[in-house]
């Protein structure tokens, strides 16, 4: 007979209090406090943007507050090799892979033009239509498997995204070809009305992987460290096939700016969170170990809110050329597309007046 | 060499893997058995089953895969087993193989030859005849090719093979051993976006592709007409100039294809005409194509199909308008 069991990991507790036997080593307190700094970074850009949208300065956003650790945790395990492919919530990788924030608010202001250079911090840009990026993530895989480079491919997905098809095709591809991929679920309770209750009868989504034959794991994604820790074991293990991650955090915001969560989601219930906040626990254990005080909180605040606004001021100069649209779908410019290109700049249809 | 169009589609296949080692094959039954219409048969015993690749049986997973590994620098070459299949792959064509280098400005592009078998007339399942090429050339961003002949569909395949887009490659299963014709042992290019004059004439002009090609011509050769046919070869983006030439010359346009002609190619193609040569003519422009329905069961196909007399009675109706 055939059984199975999923395990659960939680090393930072929420009241900063440690689990010795599972810390790993290698952590020291400046890399917990790298760890830190980006988390808050996260946030502080998280909450310009959103700003900026409710002023009308950037498109339809959506915030990632509250799920900070899992970004955070899952991009500070990779390395500089591996290869990310977001949804469209893990706005933290971008930074933490060196995407200038510049390009990163260029996106959010409604223009490809951000997305230019993904390519070049090896990661895709984000993924709109839910768990269609999961199949790509395979298909990477099988290329860095192919060419026998040492790299890991690391895909989100959210927890509503694991009903779709494609998350199914992707898990099960990627054990047929024991691909070198961690699918990383961002299991952020909400799909957008719809709690994590009533999206499966499975008891976890991280069980998913026994289906698929693939190794699964349950993480706190609300603790950095065991993010950390469950993502660099499943790239260290990726060249034995692929892992999938179930991180339980919570969505803390709205799904997008488009939405108001109050219509279906009790307050009660995002209270009852905020003990658990991701970055909270770090700065308690930070502030007991004497590793971190007010004084640094106020300069790394002071530090982050002017890089955000000097990338705001040079993304709001940016000014997109319309030609741009024409020109970067084929290889080539067929004829069709020429004449609609020259007649719109010609005829200069978005300045004018009836 | 002496070839139908599997063996020139094998053959094509074979070259571009021997020339690229990034390019792979992957899709449904595509290695031991070879493809179920045998068009990759013997290149898994030639390239190996890293290149060769039987998947499990998912269709948006195959087309998925593909896509990743064109981020990562390969050149696949995905098969969906029907067109009526491809559908569980629509998502993945639609919003992302046709839209990443527009989404990345060009930052990401995704060299991919899509082939799947498209068109009916054999007499099979519902499901196995339809012809899509409108759906997809709609939605700009694909280059579509459907060709009609061994030697077109080598050298397509072997022009798609050295792109850097991604091209959805639809083969008329009716004419994949229809007939053999000589044609290059070694690797040559058939343009893509570049139409075919199968055959010149004065009176009437047919503009037409894919299994209505010798369905065309048959009709032309037995009236012995003096009839300008075009085979377009190139769905999108449609040779313009040819076509606009082509009915200028002749002031009288039939259009002729398999799909439904609702919304079809052929509405596409008469549109352009009416916008640039209009007063070229000296009759409106007709099509004729299926019935605006879905693909019917086989039972039913002979009504359904554009046949030679239904293409003979609307040239009459072209000739004395």
């Amino acid at each position: 007979m055939f059984s199975a069991s999923v395990k659960y990991l939680q090393i930072l507790d929420e009241n900063g209090k440690i689990d010795q036997a599972l810390f790993p080593v290698e952590l020291d307190d400046n890399k917990i406090i790298e760890m830190y700094r980006y988390m808050n970074f996260a946030r502080a850009v998280d909450a310009k943007v959103l700003s900026m949208q409710r002023q009308g300065r950037a498109v339809t956003y959506a915030p990632l507050v509250g799920e900070e650790a899992t970004q955070v945790g899952s991009g500070y395990a990779m390395r500089q090799n591996d290869f990310f492919v977001p949804t469209f919530r893990q706005h933290a990788l971008f930074f933490m892979r060196g995407l200038p924030l510049e390009s990163f608010i260029i996106s959010a202001r409604g223009f490809e033009d951000g997305n230019a250079n993904s390519k070049q911090i090896n990661g895709t840009s984000e993924v709109v239509p839910v768990a269609s990026q999961l199949p790509h993530a395979v298909g990477i895989a099988y290329a860095k498997k192919f060419n026998k480079e040492d790299s890991a491919v690391i895909a989100y997905v959210g927890d509503g995204g694991t009903s779709e098809g494609d998350f199914y095709e992707a898990i099960n591809f990627a054990g047929r070809f024991k691909v070198p991929l961690v699918i990383i679920i961002e299991n952020n309770q909400w799909a957008i009305s719809v709690p994590r209750s009533a999206q499966t009868a499975a008891k976890t989504l991280a069980q998913k992987a026994i289906a698929a034959g693939i190794a699964g794991i349950q993480v706190d994604g609300n603790d950095v460290i065991a993010v950390y820790k469950a993502t660099k074991d499943a790239i260290e293990n990726a060249k034995n096939g692929p892992t999938l991650i179930e991180a339980i955090t919570y969505r803390m915001s709205m799904h997008t700016t488009a939405d108001d969560p109050t219509k279906y989601r009790p307050e009660s219930d995002v209270e009852s969170w905020k003990p658990k906040d991701p970055i909270l626990r770090v700065r308690k254990y930070l502030l007991a170990k004497n590793a971190w005080n007010n004084e640094l909180e106020n300069n790394m605040r002071d530090e982050q809110s002017k890089i955000i606004d000097e990338a705001v001021a040079k993304a709001e100069e940016f000014k997109v050329d319309p030609k741009k649209m024409f020109e970067n779908i084929y290889s080539f410019m067929p004829e069709v597309l020429r004449e609609e290109e020259d007649d719109a700049m010609a005829s200069n249809f978005w300045q004018g007046e009836v | 060499m002496q070839a139908n169009m599997v063996n020139a589609l094998n053959n094509a296949i074979q070259l571009a893997m021997q020339e690229n080692d990034k390019m792979v094959i992957l899709g449904e039954d595509v290695g031991k058995d070879g493809g179920v219409f045998r068009v990759t048969e013997g290149l898994l015993d030639k390239f190996g089953e890293e290149r060769v690749i039987d998947t499990p049986l998912a269709e948006s997973g195959i087309i998925g895969t593909a896509i990743g590994m064109a981020i990562a620098g390969m050149h696949p070459v995905p098969e969906i087993q029907f067109a009526g299949f491809m559908f569980l792959s629509f998502s993945q064509i639609v919003n992302h193989v046709a839209r990443y280098r527009g989404r990345t400005r060009s930052g990401i592009t995704l060299p991919m030859i899509i082939r799947t078998p498209v068109s009916g007339g054999i007499r099979t399942l519902e499901h196995h005849s339809e012809s899509p090429e409108a759906f997809y050339s709609h939605v700009g961003g694909l280059v579509v090719v459907e060709p009609s002949t061994p030697y077109d569909a080598k050298g397509l395949f072997m022009k798609a093979a050295h792109m850097q887009d991604p091209v959805i490659f639809l083969e008329p299963t009716k004419l994949y051993r229809l007939f053999r014709q000589e044609i290059p042992d070694d690797a040559y290019e058939v343009p893509i976006g570049k139409a075919n004059i199968v055959k010149e004439g004065d009176d009437l002009t047919i503009i037409t592709y894919g299994t209505m090609v010798s369905v065309v011509s048959s009709v032309v050769e037995k009236r012995k007409l003096s009839a300008q046919i075009v085979d377009l070869r190139t769905i999108n983006p449609l040779d313009e100039a040819t076509i606009i030439e082509s009915a200028k010359k002749t002031g009288k346009v039939l259009i002729v294809h398999e799909a439904p002609l609702s919304f079809g190619v052929g509405a596409e193609v008469a549109a352009r005409i009416a916008e640039k040569a209009i007063y070229d003519l000296d009759a409106p422009i007709l099509r004729v194509g299926a019935p605006s329905l879905p693909y019917p069961f086989p039972g039913d196909e002979q009504y359904y199909v554009p046949n030679e007399v239904k293409i003979s009675n609307y040239i009459d109706r072209l000739l004395s308008a």
